[in-house]
């Protein structure tokens, strides 16, 4: 009765995998299920690539473990099982005066993930990452529980936020929310010609939430330019929330074409007077842009897509602008690219963040992606840059493991916690994850 | 508009939580009853942080000494008391032609236990002059099938009971809403092979409170169960003797 065998894919869809997996509803079916199989979890399976699959294996999807079990109104403190998403987080919290610290980008994501990817918002340079605010995890091994936080058990505690699920279940969690004067945001949006002008407006912000829309297929003069959005939490009258809507099937593969995708880019560019504007937007709207469109995926086809996120530091921009244009002469992009300053604040060994930019953009799964996506790999390690593991589905291991410079006490920790290595996921075997890499 | 109160039997259910969130939503409070206290108490706290009263009881339907309690709580409630029905059990059919003392239990889950609940209710409810009962009973309780006419002769029987209660209650301002769901996903369902056309808990759950809404007395959800029922309902005896559908 437990175990379904299920196909089933990351966001980007082009890695996909057939697995047994268990949904519990109760503590008590997570419980006794774990006691059967020490298996990895996973959430709503918003990482791209192949972070959620297991392929011949089983899993434990998370997603009816969905319940707030404590709340301190004063001090903002919440205790959740993993697979509340931060939607409902949002939703429950900002009419009470509290917001989850960090939100990503979908808030389909669940707790359990956010910890997972040690995921970041647009507010990243000031309040850093989501694993920052997390007080403690509970954390279930075959039968054994652990409970882990920023002083007990701080080992793990550190190998858990962006570690990608290995050190067991994630069961439950505690967080500290950040409190929101209201629930609307005020946004200003301007735009930014080239490169040089969006990398000013991002250095010069001053804002709580900031983020750059890039147009990733603009060439020439016009390479990186985009629309820089900066954002503060505000009371107000809340804007009525747009029905959603739902993608009903696959798009043909020339939705996402070159001309198509660079006269979309334009249009949108262009709807930013020159002179910006600024708006009161709904929350939900701000943050999750494209939750609104359910199963938005299905615009990439059938064959679905990659995204290829990095990072640099502050002082390899111009390596960054090389990587852009390369993207852009390749003319594979979609119009979801973003642009964005990252702070330096990361909870975990895994992390992602680092201080410099972030880079964002999604490439439809044609034959030329993997090549153009390789090439960017390589020139993020020689800028001392680092990939994203919530959206990778093609680096190699050595890359990886160059690009963390605290994979090795990772793996020290990993192994400890899980020493079968019953939680390997495809990700952690493709990269080879759990062993060290060269003590170089 | 008056202050509701629901009680919800079964309240562990993922249809049951879904319908309970629904109503909470709508500024009700609830009274989850059901078996796994420490679970109980995880929605009501989820329920409570919302902002509405929610409460854990012990219910177990095949014990009527927990039936009193919950009923003396909820008259203690402000306002017109409601109460949904999510119980039942439904083990595999060659469980039963193995063990056939399980059949008991069965009766007992889907319809004796909760029906002697409504029936100490009912009183209640017509006091108040209001309150609407739902009763969830299945698809399967329309025709007997090879493959769990047990769970299936007890829902019918449930629901039979469930027409006589609204025939009761609408004499003094009481109704009676019997649900008849198709597939669903929940964790009743979730390894079953052959499902088709599954609702989300969520949109049941909606379907059931337009349901109460409207004061229907019975719904299929999704709606086109009414339509396939209603085919199978006709095949004659001599030809669905022979299927196994």
């Amino acid at each position: 009765m437990v175990w379904k065998t299920t196909e089933y894919s990351g966001w980007g869809r082009v890695r996909t995998a057939t697995a047994e997996l268990a949904r519990p509803e109760r503590a008590s079916t997570l419980k006794s299920t774990l006691a059967d199989t020490t298996c990895p979890a996973i959430g709503s399976c918003r990482s791209y690539g192949d972070a959620p699959l297991n392929d011949g294996g089983r899993a434990i999807d998370m997603t009816r473990m969905n319940r707030i079990l404590d709340f301190d109104a004063e001090t903002g403190v919440v205790s959740v099982e993993a697979g509340v998403t931060i939607t409902t987080l949002a939703k429950v919290f900002a009419p009470q005066g509290w917001l989850p610290a960090v939100m990503p980008g979908t808030g389909f994501a669940t707790v359990g993930g956010c910890i997972a990817q040690d995921v970041h918002g647009k507010n990243h340079h000031k309040e850093g990452s989501f694993g920052q605010h997390v007080l403690s995890v509970t954390l279930l091994n075959g039968e054994k529980r652990t409970v882990a936080t920023p002083d007990r058990n701080a080992g793990l505690f550190r190998a858990t936020m962006g570690g990608i699920g290995q050190t067991g279940v994630i069961a439950d969690a505690k967080l500290q929310l950040k409190p929101c004067p209201g629930d609307v945001m005020m946004v200003t949006e301007q735009r930014a010609e080239d490169w040089d002008a969006h990398l000013a407006l991002l250095d010069a912000s001053q804002a709580s939430y900031c983020v750059g829309w890039i147009d990733a297929t603009a060439t020439g003069a016009s390479l990186g330019r985009g629309i820089v959005e900066e954002a503060e939490l505000a009371a107000g009258l809340l804007p009525k929330a747009k029905p959603s809507k739902k993608i009903p099937m696959d798009a043909p593969g020339f939705a996402l074409s070159g001309p198509i995708v660079r006269s979309f880019n334009n249009a949108y560019y262009k709807r930013v007077p020159t002179s910006g504007r600024s708006s009161v937007k709904r929350i939900d709207e701000f943050f999750f842009p494209l939750d609104k469109i359910h199963d938005w995926n299905r615009l990439y086809g059938k064959r679905g897509f990659y995204q290829f996120q990095n990072v640099v530091p502050l002082d390899q921009a111009d390596a960054l602008k090389k990587m852009l244009s390369e993207i852009a002469g390749a003319g594979l992009a979609s119009p979801l690219a973003v642009l964005k300053r990252m702070g330096p604040g990361r909870a975990g060994h895994m992390s992602f963040p680092m201080e410099g930019y972030t880079l964002a953009v999604d490439f439809p799964a044609r034959d030329a992606a993997p090549e153009l996506i390789g090439m960017l790999e390589d020139m993020t390690v020689d800028a001392g840059g680092r990939l994203y593991l919530a959206k990778d589905a093609l680096a190699t291991g050595p890359a990886i493991k160059a690009m963390y410079p605290e994979h090795g006490d990772w793996v020290k920790a990993v192994n400890k916690a899980d020493p079968d290595h019953a939680l390997e996921t495809d990700m952690v075997r493709r990269l080879d994850l759990r062993t060290a890499g060269d003590a170089s | 508009m008056t202050q509701q109160c629901w009680i919800i039997l079964g309240a562990t259910s993922s249809m049951a939580r879904a319908f309970a969130n629904a109503v909470a939503d709508q500024g009700a409070s609830v009274i989850l009853a059901g078996r796994d206290m420490d679970d109980l108490k995880r929605s009501a706290t989820d329920l409570s942080v919302r902002g509405v009263e929610a409460i854990a009881m012990k219910f177990d339907a095949r014990d009527s000494a927990t039936f009193g309690p919950i009923i003396a709580r909820a008259e203690q409630m402000e306002g017109v008391i409601n109460a949904a029905v999510f119980v039942g059990s439904m083990p595999p059919q060659d469980a039963i032609d193995a063990d056939p003392r399980l059949i008991d239990g069965v009766i007992k889950d889907s319809h004796t236990g909760p029906a002697t609940f409504l029936t100490q209710l009912a009183p209640v409810i017509e006091a108040r002059g209001a309150g609407t009962v739902v009763g969830v009973g299945s698809v399967a309780g329309d025709r007997g099938r090879i493959g769990n006419y047990v769970y299936g002769s007890a829902k019918a029987g449930f629901a039979t009971y469930l027409s006589g209660l609204r025939n009761r209650l609408t004499r003094s301002g009481g109704h009676v809403v019997t649900v008849k769901p198709g597939f669903v996903d929940t964790a009743m369902t979730w390894s079953i092979e052959g499902m088709f056309l599954v609702a989300s808990p969520e949109a049941v759950a909606k379907d059931i409170l337009k349901a109460v809404e409207k004061q229907k007395n019975v719904i299929y959800t999704p709606f086109f169960w009414r339509y396939i029922m209603l085919i199978i309902r006709h095949i004659p005896e001599f030809i669905f003797k022979k299927m196994s559908i």
